[in-house]
């Protein structure tokens, strides 16, 4: 199965529906500006053998970045992240 | 009107898009057996001829039969086959695991593709409740509607080896 992009996002949010952690990271990078393209996977752990395959992990969040070649999952780490590289100054 | 041993609806025509229009464009979420993510029609056409097929929400009897004829036939060698219906991501993942479906499904709650092809099927008995009435769309590289079928019976019968030979047919042309 492909997974195409639908738009030119250099970053992948691997979430599902609900979760208050995606959710965090969400809000965040909308905050910033930052142009990300979202997957939604089921709540199931057993259904998300693509995040096991990207990250080597079943948990979400998951935070792939094609332009510094950074896959990372948990949250507290992507939202360091996502102000480490994305930040600007204004904080 | 049918040979079928069991009453079959009249739906009449409907005012839907036809052989060499263009064929509208959206973005819906596409669902795979592994997640599911906005994509558009205009991404998968730049792949080359796309199958489009608008079926009835999953669970029905129409939708197993069609899914299950597609797998069987083997479409999708070399065009990319697509469905749509009004069912969620969850229905859609789990329809297509439940029926070992290479292909993946658009999820379209708000019947708002079907409406833009002129094949909505408001289902009887249920308020509120509108979706799709069976039909193929296939659809060139360059986004024009090379055949098409939508039923005017329900249920259905579609005839697949014509929409095979219509397939067949474009693919051969490049």
């Amino acid at each position: 199965m492909s997974g195409m992009a639908s738009d030119d996002a250099d970053i992948t949010l691997y979430r599902h529906v609900g979760c208050p952690y995606c959710e965090r990271v969400v809000r965040r990078a909308r905050e910033l500006g930052v142009n990300f393209h979202s997957r939604f996977v089921v709540p199931e752990h057993s259904g998300r053998g693509v995040v096991k395959r990207v990250a080597g992990t079943r948990t979400v969040p998951v935070l792939v970045d094609r332009s510094t070649d950074v896959t990372m999952a948990e949250s507290a780490n992507i939202l360091a992240y996502l102000e480490r590289n994305y930040g600007g100054d204004d904080e | 009107m049918s040979d079928y041993p069991f009453e079959v609806v009249d739906l009449g025509e409907t005012d839907h898009v036809e052989v060499g229009d263009p064929a509208p464009d959206f973005t819906r979420p596409i669902v795979s057996d592994e997640f599911w993510e906005d994509a558009s029609l205009s991404e998968l056409t730049a792949n080359g001829p796309v199958i489009l097929v608008f079926f009835a929400m999953d669970g029905t009897g129409q939708a197993q039969n069609t899914w299950i004829q597609i797998r069987e036939r083997g479409w999708g060698d070399d065009l990319t086959v697509v469905g749509v219906s009004i069912s969620t991501p969850y229905e859609h993942r789990a329809f297509i695991d439940d029926h070992w479906l290479p292909y993946r499904l658009f999820s379209d709650p708000g019947n708002g593709v079907a409406e833009r092809y002129g094949v909505v099927h408001d289902h009887d008995g249920m308020a509120g409740l509108s979706g799709a009435r069976p039909a193929f769309y296939l659809i060139d590289g360059d986004m024009e509607v090379a055949y098409c079928w939508v039923t005017t019976t329900w249920p259905a019968s579609p005839d697949y080896d014509e929409i095979e030979t219509a397939i067949d047919e474009l693919v051969a042309r490049g």
